[in-house]
């Protein structure tokens, strides 16, 4: 019931901020608008497959969910900064209570934003079917993935520095790291390495796989951000239980 | 002989190099308005803290209610509330939906919610505002919500620090109104820089100073003994460097 109750003050602190809901939307099509162009001028006999949109959509549909962990990060920052999380602390509200409360409202917003980002990429000539569907749902595990991440960091830095951290950095990171936009094995050495241990190439990998409907593969790369996304979960509980505590 | 609501034995808080309380011996009876004095860091906001389970003790104990605030502060949370200083609403929440927030976190069903959200707004006069955003609100708006919000879980105990901070004279008399109306019904520790305004509402007063606390009673017992007139110049002397 706490748990619920505070999911739904949160849903409606979400939806009536307009800016969350252009940056978690509109921002995913306006990079699928420009890279699609950008691929319609690559030459056929470049074999530049990259941006294709079977590979670039469930990419930009994974990119795109990177921006929750600014959203997640800015709303418990915000809440911190705040007398009104000091009156919460007070309630019998437990750390899993806020946790939980803080990640539900989030989830249908990352899979409407997946939704949107492949119906526009039906736009682009990406083939219809239940594959799509499959795409969305792997999406849900990489969604609270990066909701862990900015609840994490919510819980350690202010407003101001999670900006910064979740804003840019995850942002940066999560996309240098991910086979988006170029191949993480064309760079090889540590950076390959890096990329493998890191959980965001393989949500891409994931979601192509799901996207092609190639379900065999979806898993083993599923699995590594599964894993990430649980550490990430548990760490903001305990993080947020000391923040509790301490207050 | 009056029920104890509250009883602080020897409650300390160490910061590393700071004892920000000091061996606090406390005792707050049950439906009484207790106003708890002080300059900035005397130790009111660190006790106010530790009473409302928001820190542990370093040392010693409190019991809230028969609940001790060290072993069982789960149960001292359900039967308490705080008014914080500063604006304590979820800014884009209706007011009526603030409300029917907090009853639901303490518990209530959503129905029954509902219900205590529009008596909160009845109670206290909010019935215009009621479908207004809570960030929308005057200052004074805002402070009537807060307590409302304080209120709405039935709690035996209630903190309100700073109630009147930063209003205007009619919204404080207004909001002094309310308080009173609450007299005897909740035990309230009221904390407040505004001296008449502790003298105003509470039943008894406590000055404390450097982490201790100083002197106790109601404002013309706390005058009496040093021969001064106003309260305000008990204050000073009760709480200034003099009284060591």
């Amino acid at each position: 019931m706490r748990t619920a109750a505070f999911a739904s003050r949160n849903t409606k602190e979400i939806l009536r901020d307009p800016l969350t809901l252009f940056f978690g939307v509109g921002f995913p099509l306006v990079l699928m608008v420009l890279l699609s162009a950008i691929n319609a001028g690559i030459p056929q006999h470049a074999a530049m497959t990259m941006f294709h949109i079977e590979k670039l959509a469930p990419g930009i549909s994974v990119f795109g969910l990177s921006f929750l962990a600014l959203f997640s990060s800015m709303l418990i920052a915000k809440d911190r900064s705040t007398s009104f999380m000091l009156r919460l602390f007070t309630s019998p509200m437990k750390p899993s209570d806020f946790i939980l409360g803080y990640v539900l409202p989030i989830l249908p917003m990352a899979l409407a934003q997946s939704a949107i980002c492949y119906l526009f990429a039906l736009f682009y000539g990406m083939p219809f079917g239940v594959p799509l569907l499959a795409a969305v749902a792997v999406n849900l595990p990489i969604a609270i993935f990066f909701i862990a991440l900015g609840l994490l960091c919510g819980s350690v830095l202010n407003e101001k520095a999670v900006g910064g951290i979740c804003g840019a950095l995850v942002t940066n990171v999560s996309a240098w790291f991910s086979n988006i936009w170029f191949d993480t094995a064309m760079v090889g050495g540590v950076f390959q390495k890096v990329a493998d241990v890191l959980p965001f190439s393989h949500a891409v990998n994931a979601a192509r796989a799901a996207a092609a409907g190639d379900y065999a593969a979806i898993f083993p790369d599923l699995w590594w951000v599964i894993a990430y996304a649980a550490a990430m979960l548990a760490a903001a509980v305990a993080v947020f239980s000391v923040r509790l505590k301490r207050n | 002989m009056r029920a104890e609501a509250i009883k602080a034995i020897g409650l300390t808080k160490r910061y590393k190099d700071k004892t920000a309380v000091n061996h606090l011996d406390l005792t707050v009876y049950q439906g009484e308005l207790y106003g708890l004095l002080g300059v900035n860091g005397a130790g009111k906001s660190t006790t106010i803290k530790m009473l409302s389970c928001l820190t542990k003790p370093t040392e010693g104990d409190a019991v809230v209610m028969g609940n001790s605030v060290t072993a069982n502060p789960g149960e001292v949370k359900k039967i308490l509330n705080v008014s914080p200083q500063e604006t304590a609403v979820a800014p884009k929440l209706s007011v009526r939906e603030n409300l029917i927030f907090i009853a639901e976190v303490y518990g209530f069903g959503r129905a029954q919610a509902r219900q205590k959200a529009d008596e909160m707004i009845d109670a206290f006069g909010m019935q215009e505002v009621a479908k207004q955003r809570a960030g929308t609100l005057s200052g004074g708006w805002q402070r009537r919500l807060s307590i409302a919000m304080a209120l709405i879980s039935e709690p035996q105990v209630l903190f309100l620090d700073e109630p009147t901070l930063g209003l205007d004279v009619l919204a404080r008399r207004e909001l002094w109104k309310t308080i009173r109306q609450l007299k005897g019904k909740v035990t309230i520790i009221l904390t407040t820089h505004y001296l008449e305004e502790a003298e105003a509402l509470s039943d008894r007063i406590g000055i404390m100073a450097k982490g201790r606390l100083r002197a106790e009673g109601t404002a013309a017992a706390l005058m009496q003994p040093l021969g001064v007139d106003n309260f305000e110049e008990a204050f000073i002397l009760l709480s200034g460097e003099g009284t060591e």
